[in-house]
């Protein structure tokens, strides 16, 4: 539900530097986005389609990247990607711990704008 | 014909967000007042935690309310019977608080009287896990008639707080809620997170709770 804040969020950031470079046309944005995010691609494009008209990047495609979930084990360090649905069995699958943090997963990112 | 080209921008999505709740940080440091960003799902108990807070607390910490709704105020209504200040904040059918929503209800609140503002977010458990509002700390409730298979269903929720009240355990042996695989569940999501089984309509649980967010409040005021 909340894809409309975060759109607007994206607009804004990507016509700031548009603005900044002179330039003509946005034609896409390079996302990266933790698959913790409940955020669903398509509604993305939906509302920055809908938010986006009569700017500078009208038309311009979303391509989201998005960033496993992966912990830590405390104890061997290890990192490892873990599948979200699976969260409640997660082990180490080297020493079999179960203390682990979080590494990525949470990210929220603009990487680039392909514009002319 | 010109060259399409790339441009490298590098930036948070969120960053007006994160920007200005870093602000909201601040003012509030120099205040030396703690605002705690209370969340949970609707009915989980957000406004009977803050009552039972507010009459355990009220003769050692001045607290003041922001409540967020959607569209009434019969929550701040309550809160306000109790005779502390209280904002309502109507998000017009918006599902969380911001920063920007917080910072407007801020000057409503006079914060050279406060030492505590505890804000009621939005019922959800997506939505205002994103938003940092400018809190220095973040709790969550969960129920037990909600189940203890809410960490699988909302992780990000589970792994941005800093406690977890557990409310409603006067209902735990009424159900299959298992409060050590909650536990279990929570802890490998978030190792340091603190955990308070409650119940709002007993009382249990409330001493430990609100001593923790005492601790928390004296941790926030300059030092004397």
């Amino acid at each position: 539900m909340h894809e409309l804040a975060v759109t607007e969020s994206i607009l804004n950031v990507v016509l700031r530097h548009a603005g900044q470079n002179g330039v003509r046309r946005v034609l896409g944005i390079a996302l990266r986005i933790g698959e913790l995010s409940d955020l669903e691609d398509t509604w993305l494009q939906r509302y920055f389609d809908y938010l986006s008209k009569d700017t500078l990047a009208a038309g311009a495609r979303l391509h989201i990247e998005r960033v496993p979930v992966v912990f830590r084990c405390e104890p061997c360090r290890h990192d490892f990607p873990v599948n979200v649905r699976e969260m409640d069995q997660v082990r180490c699958p080297q020493c079999g711990g179960e203390r682990m943090t979080l590494v990525s997963g949470r990210e929220y990112f603009i990487k680039n704008i392909e514009v002319i | 014909m010109s060259d399409v080209r790339l441009i490298d921008i590098r930036e948070e999505i969120l960053s007006d967000n994160q920007e200005l709740a870093g602000k909201i940080r601040r003012d509030l440091g120099r205040h030396g007042v703690f605002m705690l960003n209370l969340m949970s799902s609707p009915g989980a108990g957000k406004t009977s935690l803050i009552l039972r807070t507010l009459s355990t607390l009220r003769d050692r910490v001045r607290i003041g309310v922001i409540e967020g709704d959607i569209a009434s105020s019969v929550d701040a209504e309550k809160v306000s019977r109790e005779g502390v200040p209280a904002v309502q904040l109507r998000t017009g059918g918006f599902c969380h608080l911001d920063a920007p929503m917080i910072e407007r209800a801020l000057k409503e609140l006079d914060l050279t009287d406060l030492d505590c503002i505890i804000i009621e977010n939005v019922g959800n458990l997506v939505c205002p896990a994103e938003f940092d509002t400018g809190s220095q700390r973040r709790a969550m409730i969960l129920s037990v008639p909600e189940g203890d298979d809410k960490p699988l269903k909302y992780p990000l929720m589970f792994s941005v707080c800093d406690a977890l009240v557990v409310n409603k355990v006067d209902y735990l042996g009424t159900s299959d809620f298992d409060l050590e695989r909650l536990r279990e569940r929570v802890c490998k999501l978030n190792p340091d997170i603190r955990i308070f089984p409650v119940s709002c309509k007993t009382g249990e649980g409330i001493a430990e709770w609100t001593g923790w967010l005492a601790e928390q409040v004296a941790g926030a005021r300059p030092p004397a």
